[in-house]
């Protein structure tokens, strides 16, 4: 077998990682994706760290 | 570099290669089935979660095929429809076919889980684990009803898809996957009549090798006119309307009579033109199925334009 550069072996090889790598890149995608659908469902939502949340605030009497 | 390792490299795997794993033509019909289960579903889902769900169902399903050739790697050899899939054709070890199958099993589960519901994901793992275990490992090589019991792992993906939108079962879940539970028979037994050499060969014990064909005509006979009710039956659901029924009576009697045609032959006549009725039979049933959900989708779509 003639030794070559470029073998078609490195062919099939660069197919496969060139598809792993595209999989792996669509499922951060969707992933990101699902993560912005999953949380804009959730409503109104407020951070609980370092922040001043009123309603914990106990109400003067009068 | 020895010249063993030489050889071994002339066989290494494209990306094809795994992908041919998954088994991408049944796939094609998971996604259809699913996609339909989930658009009938009288909630609204958002497109994003919907795509999801049915990637996730599609993954799981291409796992458990890969789980499938990974187990049936010695049968699939000798058959002539399946002797070129990956392992047999020595592109993938068996154990890359046992190792994908099972990652993709897990991802898949908890994937369509987060995206969805857990009783979705759990009827997911169900479904994997039917088609690799109750189906391949167990009941085909020991039963001649193997593609009756089995065709409810094909029957799966709706359901699937419609729990995944609406998160509990129902009748019209349940009548989805009758339909496609119940054309499995006549459409595998139309197939092993006409393929008669090759589970000879393999020693799977279809219908027609363990009772012989005319018992397998007439079983397929049976299988039809139970059919035929359940199709139409689902047009009387919420999800059924004009558009299904017209479909699903013109389908079923087309059906019915193709079953008696095959009914009323005997070997030599089918010899006689080379299986034309079974082989026409075949080619219509997978027509069949994807008519009757697409008239599913037909009339969801006038469902939510108001038209009816």
């Amino acid at each position: 077998m003639a030794i070559r550069v470029e073998h078609e072996l490195h062919k099939r090889r660069f197919s496969r990682n060139l598809g792993v790598g595209l999989v792996l890149v669509a499922f951060v995608v969707i992933v990101f994706g699902l993560t912005v659908v999953k949380v804009k469902q959730l409503g109104a939502v407020q951070g609980f760290d370092h922040v001043v949340r009123p309603e914990l605030i106990p109400e003067v009497k009068q | 570099m020895t010249d063993a390792t030489t050889f071994e490299m002339e066989n290494e795997a494209s990306f094809g290669d795994y992908f041919a794993l998954l088994k991408p033509r049944v796939m094609s019909l998971v996604v259809f089935t699913a996609f339909v289960g989930l658009m009938v579903a009288p909630v609204s889902v958002h497109p994003m979660i919907g795509f999801c769900a049915v990637l996730f169902i599609a993954v799981g399903a291409g796992a458990a095929g890969s789980l499938n050739m990974w187990w049936d790697a010695d049968i699939d050899a000798v058959m002539n429809r399946t002797k070129n899939r990956p392992i047999p054709a020595g592109k993938v070890t068996g154990d890359d076919a046992l190792a994908i199958g099972l990652t993709l099993s897990v991802f898949s589960v908890v994937m369509l889980w987060l995206a969805t519901n857990v009783l979705a994901a759990a009827l997911l793992a169900f479904t994997i684990f039917f088609y690799a275990v109750v189906y391949s490992m167990w009941l085909k090589r020991s039963t001649p009803q193997n593609i009756v019991i089995g065709g409810a792992a094909g029957a799966f993906p709706p359901l699937v898809g419609w729990v995944a939108a609406t998160g509990s079962v129902s009748l019209e879940a349940l009548l989805m996957f009758g339909l496609i539970f119940m054309w499995t028979p006549p459409h595998f037994w139309a197939l092993a009549l006409f393929l008669k050499k090759d589970y000879n060969n393999a020693n799977v014990p279809m219908l027609t090798v363990t009772h012989g064909r005319r018992v397998t005509r007439a079983h397929l006979l049976v299988y039809t006119l139970l059919l035929a009710p359940l199709a139409v039956g689902l047009g009387f659901t919420t999800i059924g309307g004009p558009v299904y029924l017209a479909v699903a009576i013109g389908a079923n009697a087309w059906f019915v009579k193709g079953a008696f045609d095959i009914f009323r032959r005997d070997e030599e006549q089918a010899e006689a033109d080379s299986y034309r009725t079974e082989k026409a039979f075949f080619q219509f049933s997978l027509l069949y199925l994807f008519l009757h959900f697409l008239a599913l989708l037909a009339d969801a779509g006038l469902r939510a334009a108001g038209a009816i």
